[in-house]
């Protein structure tokens, strides 16, 4: 693997040298094979480092859902009642075989996606595979329980799980958020039919390509298609026991509401508006922690801003203001955007053209409602083969908290700056929005900092970090940004039931009767 | 019912047409948050239980145009204008089927 200091860049998928393999057309993957879908009808994949074709997925129907759910319910009996250890070690071998071939899935989610492959390399894949580990190790340790009720009477804990289960994948971390939601559903002894989003459809099935072997039939099934055909069949299925969905707040009403008219349970993670909080004491030195605060506010433009809790409102104590944007916008210029395969590219093109538009339009908003442009503010039409790719310049405007800039997730790297006075307007203006998934303090006053962490109304609060994602803490949202929580063994009351055997070893009747 | 806030481009009203014609009434809900947060969404009218919290802001066309109402203040009680743009987006919105999105233009 390349050091990411060097330059480099990948070739893309299906070039001579690429270590990704193309195939010109993808199946749907169900029951441990390859199916075409009923209607026969594709979709063109395209990268939007140029705009150009991938390759065709499914372009799905109800009927390929139906599908995927008769292999998902014929595969789920025998894999609930697999012992735990073997099922720990499926997802060990899942792990491994991501690992192994961690270049080959960095490159295929980069193009697929848009990320800079060194993003991929360092951070998408492997999370991807200790999420799978992490699920892997914490279900060994899980334990029902027993009680007395009296000395006669003893009641059996079991957890059992839910059946075949639907989830819905966001485009922002493809492999990533696939690892997130598949992970627990399986470790719990559930089967999955999965939608992958409509404009990342590709990189999941590079990875089912390497669990084919792996993974028994009919436990992970993926079908491709437009979510109003595929995602609503699934989830409005009385085939599925509960439905996991990430996404925008009109589609995560339906889900809800579908759930409801099933009796199912779901869990929703909806997005956010998250700040991004930098007390004065920050500047109080010219030191690594400064340069890792700087870096903490540049981090909205990771993943070019396509993050649901991208720290797209940066909250700067007005005693520091111009000093500390002054060196905050000397860093935005250093980020090379460029080619996602290359190697020292920092950032990629938004995933689709119509992210784009909405990132053009949102810049458009923030200059009718007053906001300074302080620096981007364009698409970046970049040379060569790049030229119809779907760059955007990372942005920064400084406004109020009232603006729509403020207020709603635009999903780019498009960053809304604004000042406080002090802790309490901090707290007041971090508060003031539907949203509450993550958030970021940073501060060298740790009293400040917990203080803060419990103030702030958001499902994460970083403190003096932020972008961290490791399996074992658990992430979402409070207020509109959804509902339940994920990359924590708390997944598992998620994916689970509780089954009590309420037992009497007494031979004597109640004497009722 | 706040008065005639939303419009659609020519384009976008004959789009709205041809869904009705294929899916029947048909309701928008303004969308928000993650991913394709800023997209209208287009539903079959009924596939989604509108309640008290969401506010009229007219038709267009054959479909009434909802949002919710806290979104609809936060974001400064602004007028709509809906238009079209090829490609999929990635909500459950009817047009997708057709390669198609709709967008706030305005």
């Amino acid at each position: 693997m390349p050091v990411l200091e060097k330059e480099f860049t990948y070739a893309p998928p299906g070039l001579a040298g690429s270590p990704v393999p193309l195939k010109e057309r993808y199946d749907n993957f169900i029951g441990g094979r390859w199916v075409a879908p009923k209607k026969g009808q594709y979709a063109v994949d395209l990268t939007p480092a140029t705009g150009k074709p991938i390759t065709e997925v499914p372009k799905s129907t109800a009927e390929d859902v139906e599908l995927a759910l008769d292999a998902a319910h014929a595969a789920k009996d025998g894999w609930a009642e697999l012992s735990i250890k073997e099922r720990s070690r499926v997802l060990n071998a899942i792990a491994d075989v991501i690992d192994a071939n961690a270049e080959m899935l960095s490159v295929a989610e980069s193009w697929d996606n848009g990320k800079p492959v060194r993003e991929t390399l360092s951070t998408d894949i492997p999370l991807a595979s200790d999420h799978f580990r992490y699920f892997a190790s914490v279900i060994r340790g899980e334990e029902g329980s027993i009680s007395e009720i009296d000395k006669d009477t003893i009641a059996y804990q079991y957890r059992e799980p839910l059946g075949v289960v639907g989830q819905i994948i966001p485009f922002n971390f493809p492999l990533l958020m696939a690892a997130w939601k598949i992970a627990p559903a399986i470790a719990a002894g559930n089967v999955t039919v999965i939608k992958p989003a409509s404009p990342t459809p590709w990189s999941i099935l590079k990875l089912m390509e390497l669990l084919e072997p792996i993974v028994p039939a009919g436990v992970i099934n993926v079908v491709n298609g437009p979510g109003a055909e595929v995602g609503m069949a699934l989830a409005t299925s009385k085939r599925i026991a509960k439905v996991a969905f990430t996404g925008e707040t009109a589609t995560g009403r339906m889900i809800m509401q579908y759930a409801a008219q099933n009796l199912i349970p779901s869990t929703t993670e909806l997005g956010g508006k998250s700040p991004n909080i930098f007390f004065e004491d920050v500047m109080a030195a010219d030191d690594d922690y400064l340069d890792k605060a700087i870096e903490g506010l540049v981090l909205y433009a990771f993943n070019k801003g396509e993050v649901c809790t991208c720290p797209s409102r940066a909250l700067i104590q007005a005693s520091i203001y111009d000093k500390f944007i002054e060196r905050c916008l000397g860093r935005i210029e250093k980020i090379k955007q460029g080619h996602p395969l290359d190697i020292l590219t920092t950032l990629g093109p938004q995933v689709s053209k119509a992210q784009l538009e909405k990132v053009t339009n949102y810049v458009k908003i923030g200059l009718d409602e007053g906001a300074e442009l302080l620096t981007g503010g364009h698409r970046n039409v970049l040379p060569g083969e790049l030229a119809e790719g779907y760059y955007f310049e990372p942005t920064v405007f400084k406004g109020h908290n009232k603006m729509r800039i403020f207020q709603e997730e635009i999903f780019g790297p498009v960053l809304a700056v604004t000042t406080f006075k002090d802790e309490a307007e901090a707290i007041e203006i971090a508060n003031d929005t539907m949203y509450g998934l993550g958030a970021g303090v940073w501060t060298r006053d740790m009293l400040r900092a917990f203080r803060m962490g419990r103030a702030i109304k958001a499902g994460r609060v970083w403190t003096n970090c932020y972008h961290l994602y490791p399996a074992g803490a658990p992430f979402g949202g409070y207020k509109a940004s959804g509902v339940g929580r994920e990359t924590h063994k708390m997944m598992l009351d998620h994916y689970t039931q509780t089954k009590n055997v309420l037992v009497s070893y007494s031979p004597k009747a109640l004497g009722f009767f | 019912m706040e008065e005639d806030r939303v419009q659609a481009t020519p384009e976008a009203l004959e789009l709205i047409e041809r869904l009705a014609a294929e899916h029947g009434p048909l309701v928008f809900l303004q969308s928000g948050g993650c991913c394709d947060g800023s997209s209208p969404v287009c539903m079959r009218k009924g596939e989604l239980l509108i309640g008290p919290n969401d506010v009229l802001l007219g038709e267009i066309g054959p479909a009434a145009f909802y949002v919710d109402h806290e979104q609809f203040e936060r974001w400064g009680k602004p007028r709509f204008v809906i238009g079209v743009s090829p490609g999929a987006g990635d909500t459950f919105s009817l047009e997708g089927r057709d390669d198609l999105h709709f967008v706030i233009v305005g």
